[in-house]
């Protein structure tokens, strides 16, 4: 066994029946991923039958010194694409030794959400199209982009092929079979408008595991690109100017909203967005404001806006949705560094447990 | 058959019953490897069938040119992950014809210590996490640092993930699979907050087994660097600054520690080990006093002190073994380059035998 890939990719199975767990959680910035692995002595699905574990908080800005242990509750599996086998990704949420959710943990008050059974009984579903750019390691600078200059003019990229209009095909795909193998609900993948942006898709998801899903999806993200010694950006608007920003559009619908009279419904749904419309841009991500300018298939960070087939909208209702008088509608406005856990929950709670008096 | 792969990942299970067998001990320094292979008839799990061999102490810095001869006792096997099949690594210590342990010899003082009655009754457990640097083969910076520069500030990496937090993955991950298959009690890994820096834990390991076990990670991980092109420090302070060093913090616990009442016992066991610092210290790994500042998760190396959940104290003991009345305490003072068969002993006889 001369290769480290021969090491790394040593199947354990006949030698031991002890297992590689790496758990999963939320660092101190609520986007900076942080894992660590542990052995199991034999194979876990379900994750309430996994010991919960602590971290040292004062390395990522969530404890301090004296006091440091954080605890990581393991909260849903996934099969490990690096490790294979029987190892497994745990994603987690974070709390102190007393049992409380620490500040950074978004989770805590979004299953409490997805609990209530007026939420429960509606069975939301979402649909989460997280966009990113792929930058060169050391210069920060979009991946295929000439150093100190700029690629043409967008146009030739969306969907794009070749060697000079699409950057990074290996990263994404990579990724899209890494997910598929995870057990991640992953959907779909395209090339963005901006090049060296890209854009997957995860779901439909039930719930809270919308927000589990797409953090371990993007956990494995940034693995691969850190295989494959590039950067992955989600900063809303990296590169400013005629560029397109990136963002995570989630898509919504509950069991009323798909059933017959479901249009009405989501009229309903987005008149109440629309009335909540500060209080969720301020929760959709930072940064946004250099996204939503109404340009670049935005609309204004100020406006809202809702219309069918209309991607300069706040919300767009596709036309399908609009024909058959039921389905779902796509909120427009988080941008790619939202928590989806935050979104997601709000999104419910603003039109499911809200009530507008 | 083209490839130098092809010959090295030959199976020879079908072609011969002989197996190669790796003799591995701990050389002058006291921290160097080594390691040569011999031809075994039959393959073997009880080191006490395997032979006695030799090699050449004027080469290691171990014996006179003119008395060279050192002898290897095999003491533990390990299933060989470079080589695979029934190949075996073998951990050994080191002897003169005469049948003493050589100077260098340390795990013979530390054996002795854990076959006392006292202690082995105690069933003392060890969990240790070993850190170590990654360092660029030639310059010997750190993997992943600009050269000639340094890296964004400490505050990333610790279980950072992505191409500008985290460097050399490849070699960890090797290195948790192939110790795993070897038949280490490797526990887990983690990316350290220095950048290029990582951390493995071997545990729980029970008296001797635990610095077996650790001196045969550590000889996997080298060979592992090997391969990689990249070298591996065990130095204990490999940046000076606003770095953070490298330990070995030795968790440690007995069986009246982890049964009902424990805490008590674990409050007199560090008591005791506050009374014999210094000594702990001299024998806890050379250079540790550029590691042990108070600063960067440390306390200072004079001082001694302990509390719960408090990373920067000599000993901590974790909220959950202050919870439940029991459990084990970690002892954050020994550096990387400490010797486990030392460390490990000398926290047994402190606590159980003085």
């Amino acid at each position: 066994m001369a290769l480290l890939s021969d090491l790394i990719n040593l199947h354990l199975t006949d030698s031991t029946p002890k297992i590689i767990a790496e758990y999963i959680w939320i660092g101190g910035s609520g986007m900076d991923l942080r894992s660590k692995a542990k052995t199991l002595s034999g194979p876990v699905d379900d994750p309430k039958k996994l010991p919960k574990w602590n971290y040292d908080g004062s390395s990522t800005g969530q404890a301090p010194g004296e006091d440091s242990e954080v605890i990581l509750y393991p909260q849903a599996i996934f099969k490990d694409p690096f490790r294979r086998g029987e190892h497994i990704l745990v994603m987690c949420d974070t709390y102190t030794p007393a049992g409380e959710p620490i500040p950074t943990n978004k989770r805590c008050a979004a299953a409490k959400i997805f609990s209530s059974p007026e939420v429960e009984k509606e069975v939301p579903w979402y649909g989460i199209e997280q966009e990113y750019t792929l930058l060169q390691k050391d210069i920060n600078w979009p991946l295929g982009w000439p150093q100190g200059g700029f690629p043409g003019p967008q146009g030739p990229y969306y969907c794009g092929i070749g060697s000079d209009k699409a950057f990074g095909r290996d990263i994404v795909d990579a990724h899209y079979k890494a997910c598929l193998y995870a057990g991640i609900n992953i959907s779909g993948i395209n090339g963005e408008v901006m090049p060296g942006q890209w854009e997957f898709q995860v779901g439909p998801s039930v719930g809270i595991s919308a927000g589990d899903e797409l953090w371990v999806a993007r956990y494995i993200l940034e693995r691969i690109t850190e295989i494959a010694g590039v950067v992955v950006s989600f900063d809303p608007k990296p590169i400013p100017g005629d560029w397109n920003g990136a963002g995570a559009h989630t898509n919504y619908s509950t069991k009323s909203t798909r059933e017959e009279g479901g249009y009405e419904v989501i009229k309903k749904a987005i008149g109440k967005l629309g009335l909540k419309h500060k209080e969720h841009i301020a929760a959709y991500g930072e940064g946004n404001e250099r996204r939503l300018t109404g340009r670049h298939e935005t609309a204004d960070i100020n406006t809202f806006l809702w219309g069918v087939a209309n991607r300069g909208a706040s919300i767009r209702v596709g036309r399908d949705t609009e024909k058959e008088g039921k389905g779902y509608f796509e909120d427009r406005r988080p941008a790619s560094n939202m928590d989806p856990y935050v979104v997601t929950s709000m999104i419910a709670e603003t039109t499911l447990l809200w009530n507008k008096s």
